[in-house]
C-alpha cells in the first residue's frame, strides 16, 4: 500500500518538478515567468505530436524541449532587451499556450503512441519501500533526478553559475564585471521554458499517453508557487513536487476506494495546499534571510545604473 | 554602423493611443497565420466573426450580451491595477458571485422583485469580495504573492460550485442534469427586443460611471493612486496601506461577483457547469489595454466581446476550438508589451565606434 502510494506520488510529482526547475532557472536570472502553465500545454503538445510522427519518445521530448524554449523566448524577448512588464507578458504566454495548442491540438484528439515504460535499475530497485517508486521508473524521471543535482551544481559549484546568481541579484554589479546580463537572462528564460516544456511532455507521454485540451489543469500555477517555497532551491524543489504528488496521489487514491466525499472536493486539495504552503513559505521568507534573487521582475537597463 | 535603441525626449499622445490599436491589428494579421496553419481562411474566418457579431440585430445583441460580464470583472481588474495589485482571480470571483446569488434566488423566499434583485446583487457582491478578500489579507498581512493566491482561487471556486451543481443545489426534477432549478421570475433581470439582452448591461455602464467618480473625484480614490505609484511617500502622508490593500482587493473581487449576479440573473436563470467561459480572464487584457481608464473599459469590453462572439462563430463553421480565441489574446498582449517600448524608446543607426 504505502509502495504504490510512493510510486503514485512520484510520478505526480515529476511534470510538476520539471516545471518548478524551469521556473526556478527563471527567476534565478531575475525573471518572473507565469507563462509556466502555457509552455506546459506546448511541451505536452508537441512532444506528442513530435512521438506520433517519428515514433520516438526522445524525439518526442526534444520536440517538447525546443518549442517550449521557441515559446519562451517570446517572452525573454518582451521582458529583457525590451524591458516590458513580466507579469503581463507572463500572462499572456500562458493564454498564448493554451489558445495555441487547443487549436493545433484539435487533430492529436483521439490519437495514440506507447508512452513511457518503466524500466527497473537493477539492485536499487529491490530496496524495500522506496526501491519500486523511485528505481523502477521510466527514463525521464531519472533525468529530472539527474536535471535536480546538474541544476544545484550548476548554481553553486560553476562560475557560470554564479555569474547567472548574481544577475538575478545585482545586474549592476554583475555588469560591471563583464557578464552580459541581457544575453544571461535571455538564455535563462529560453533553457528554463524548454525544461518546463519537458514537464508538460510528461503529462502527454508519460502519465497519460494521449492530447487531451488543457490537459496541465492548473499545475503550471501550482509550480510557480514551489517556487518560493522551494526558496530557488532544485534539492527543495523536489521536496515540494513530490509533496504535491503526494497529494494528487492520496486524493486518487481516496476516489479509487469510493469514500463519499465529492470528487470536486477532493480535487480541490491540491490547489488548496498550495496555496497554504504559499503562505507558510512566505512567511518564513519574511523571518529567516530571503532566498529571493534581489532584483526579481526587475528589467535592467544599463542607462539606469546607478 | 550599428543599431541602438535610445528613450524619447517626449512620448507624442498620438503614440501612445494608437499604440493599443495598432496591437490589435498586427495580432489579427499574425493570427491570420495561425488560423491558415490550421486550415482556414483567415480573411473569410475575420470577414464572418464581424458579420455574426455586428452584422444582425441578433448578433449585436449577443455581443453585449458578452460585453456585460467583461465589463464588470475587468473595472474589478483595473481597480486592483491602480493599486500595483494583480487580481488574476476575476473568474473565480465571478462563480462566488453566481453562487452567492443563486444562493438568495433559491433559498431566501422573496417575492417582491425588487428586493429579491437588491439582495442577489448584495450576495454577490460580498461572496466575490470575500473571495479576493482572502488574498487581501494574505498579501496585507504577510506579503503573500497575490498573483498565485488570486489564481489558484479560481480553480477551487469552479470546483466548488460543481460541487453544489453536481450535489445539495442539483435540480431534483432535473434528470441528473448538473444544474441547479430554474429561479423564479422575481429573480431574473429584464430582457429587451426578444433577445438575450438584459439590464445587466444597464448596470455595468452605471458601475463605469461609479468607478470613473470614484477614482477621480473621491479622496478614496486619490489615496489608492497614491499608494500604487509610491506605497512609501503614501506611509509617511499617514495612508494604513494595508487596510487599504485588503479594502482594494475586496472591491475588486466585489465588483467581478457582480458579473456572476448579472449572469445568472440576467442570462442563465440558474448556476451552471461553466457559467463564464474566462471572463475572468480576458478581464486582465482587457484592463491593460484599457490603460486604468474606466470609459477605456466600456470600449475594450464590447471590442472583445465582439471577438468573443465571433470566435464562437468560428467554433460552429469551422469546428476551431473556444480557446483559440485566448491564442489570439494572448499575441495583443505581446505586441502591446513590445509596442510600449516603441513609445518610450526610438531606434537609432549610429556610426562608428560611440553609442550609447
Amino acid at each position: 500500500m504505502l509502495e504504490i502510494l510512493l510510486d503514485a506520488t512520484v510520478r505526480a510529482g515529476t511534470p510538476i518538478l520539471f516545471a518548478t526547475l524551469g521556473a526556478i532557472i527563471n527567476e534565478r536570472a531575475g525573471i518572473i515567468n507565469l507563462g509556466i502553465e502555457g509552455l506546459m500545454l506546448i511541451g505536452a503538445l508537441a512532444g506528442f505530436a513530435a512521438t506520433q510522427a517519428s515514433g520516438s519518445l526522445l524525439i518526442g521530448v526534444l520536440a517538447a524541449f525546443v518549442a517550449a524554449l521557441l515559446a519562451g523566448s517570446i517572452h525573454a524577448f518582451i521582458t529583457v532587451p525590451l524591458r516590458g512588464n513580466q507579469i503581463v507578458s507572463g500572462l499572456a504566454l500562458t493564454m498564448f499556450g493554451i489558445g495555441i495548442t487547443a487549436l493545433f491540438g484539435r487533430s492529436m484528439v483521439g490519437l495514440t503512441i506507447s508512452g513511457f515504460e518503466r524500466v527497473a535499475i537493477p539492485g536499487l530497485s529491490q530496496l524495500p519501500i522506496i526501491g519500486k517508486a523511485f528505481f523502477n521508473q521510466d527514463l525521464l524521471i531519472y533525468f529530472s533526478f539527474l536535471l535536480v543535482v546538474a541544476i544545484g551544481f550548476f548554481f553553486y559549484r560553476t562560475r557560470w553559475g554564479l555569474a547567472l546568481r548574481t544577475v538575478g541579484e545585482n545586474p549592476a554589479a554583475a555588469d560591471t564585471c563583464g557578464v552580459p546580463v541581457t544575453l544571461a537572462r535571455f538564455l535563462a528564460v529560453t533553457i528554463g521554458s524548454g525544461i518546463v516544456g519537458i514537464g508538460g511532455a510528461y503529462l502527454s507521454l508519460a502519465t497519460t499517453p494521449m492530447w487531451i485540451e488543457n490537459m496541465t489543469a492548473g499545475r503550471g500555477w501550482i509550480a510557480v508557487a514551489l517556487v518560493i517555497f522551494a526558496s530557488w532551491s532544485s534539492y527543495r524543489a523536489l521536496a515540494g513536487a513530490y509533496l504535491f504528488g503526494g497529494i494528487t496521489a492520496m486524493q486518487l487514491r481516496f476516489q479509487a476506494m469510493g469514500t463519499t466525499v465529492s470528487v470536486h472536493i477532493l480535487q480541490m486539495m491540491p490547489y488548496f495546499f498550495t496555496i497554504l504552503v504559499l503562505v507558510i513559505s512566505t512567511i518564513r521568507l519574511q523571518k529567516g534571510s530571503s532566498q529571493q534573487p534581489e532584483n526579481l521582475g526587475q528589467p535592467y537597463d544599463r542607462e539606469d545604473r546607478k | 554602423m550599428k543599431l541602438v535603441t535610445e528613450k524619447r525626449p517626449m512620448t507624442s499622445r498620438l503614440f501612445r493611443f494608437s499604440a493599443p490599436i495598432v496591437s490589435i491589428l498586427v495580432a489579427l494579421f499574425v493570427a491570420g497565420f495561425l488560423l491558415l496553419a490550421a486550415g482556414v481562411n483567415p480573411a473569410q474566418a475575420y470577414l464572418e466573426m464581424l458579420q455574426e457579431s455586428l452584422g444582425s440585430t441578433y448578433g449585436l445583441s449577443e455581443t453585449l450580451v458578452k460585453t456585460t460580464p467583461l465589463i464588470f470583472a475587468s473595472l474589478g481588474v483595473s481597480l486592483a491595477f491602480r493599486m500595483q495589485l494583480w487580481n488574476i482571480g476575476a473568474e473565480g470571483q465571478i462563480y462566488m458571485g453566481a453562487c452567492g446569488a443563486t444562493a438568495v434566488a433559491l433559498f431566501s423566499g422573496i417575492e417582491s422583485h425588487f428586493l429579491m434583485i437588491t439582495a442577489m446583487f448584495l450576495a454577490a457582491f460580498l461572496f466575490g469580495g470575500l473571495w479576493a478578500g482572502v488574498a487581501g489579507v494574505l498579501r496585507a498581512r504577510w506579503q503573500v504573492n497575490e498573483v498565485i493566491v488570486t489564481l489558484l482561487m479560481n480553480y477551487i471556486a469552479i470546483l466548488g460550485v460543481d460541487y453544489l451543481i453536481y450535489g445539495p443545489w442539483k435540480d431534483p426534477k432535473g434528470f441528473n442534469f448538473p444544474l441547479t432549478a430554474q429561479f423564479s421570475e422575481a429573480a431574473r433581470l429584464t430582457e429587451f427586443f426578444d433577445t438575450r439582452f438584459h439590464s445587466g448591461f444597464f448596470l455595468a455602464l452605471f458601475c463605469a460611471l461609479i468607478m470613473y467618480l470614484f477614482m477621480e473625484r473621491t479622496v478614496w480614490g486619490y489615496e489608492i493612486k497614491v499608494i500604487g505609484n509610491n506605497p512609501k511617500a503614501a506611509r509617511y502622508a499617514g495612508m494604513r496601506t494595508g487596510l487599504a490593500i485588503f479594502f482594494v482587493l475586496f472591491l475588486s473581487g466585489a465588483i467581478a461577483g457582480i458579473a456572476g449576479f448579472s449572469e445568472v440573473a440576467g442570462l442563465q436563470h440558474r448556476l451552471q457547469h461553466g457559467i463564464s467561459p474566462g471572463y475572468g480572464y480576458t478581464a486582465i487584457i482587457i484592463a491593460w489595454l484599457a490603460k486604468r481608464s474606466a470609459i477605456g473599459v466600456v470600449i475594450v469590453s464590447f471590442l472583445m466581446g465582439v471577438l468573443l462572439v465571433g470566435g464562437d462563430s468560428l467554433q460552429l463553421s469551422w469546428q476551431l476550438p473556444v480557446a483559440f480565441v485566448y491564442a489570439f489574446q494572448g499575441l495583443i498582449l505581446f505586441f502591446l508589451l513590445a509596442s510600449d517600448f516603441f513609445v518610450h524608446n526610438r531606434l537609432k543607426l549610429v556610426r562608428g565606434e560611440h553609442h550609447a
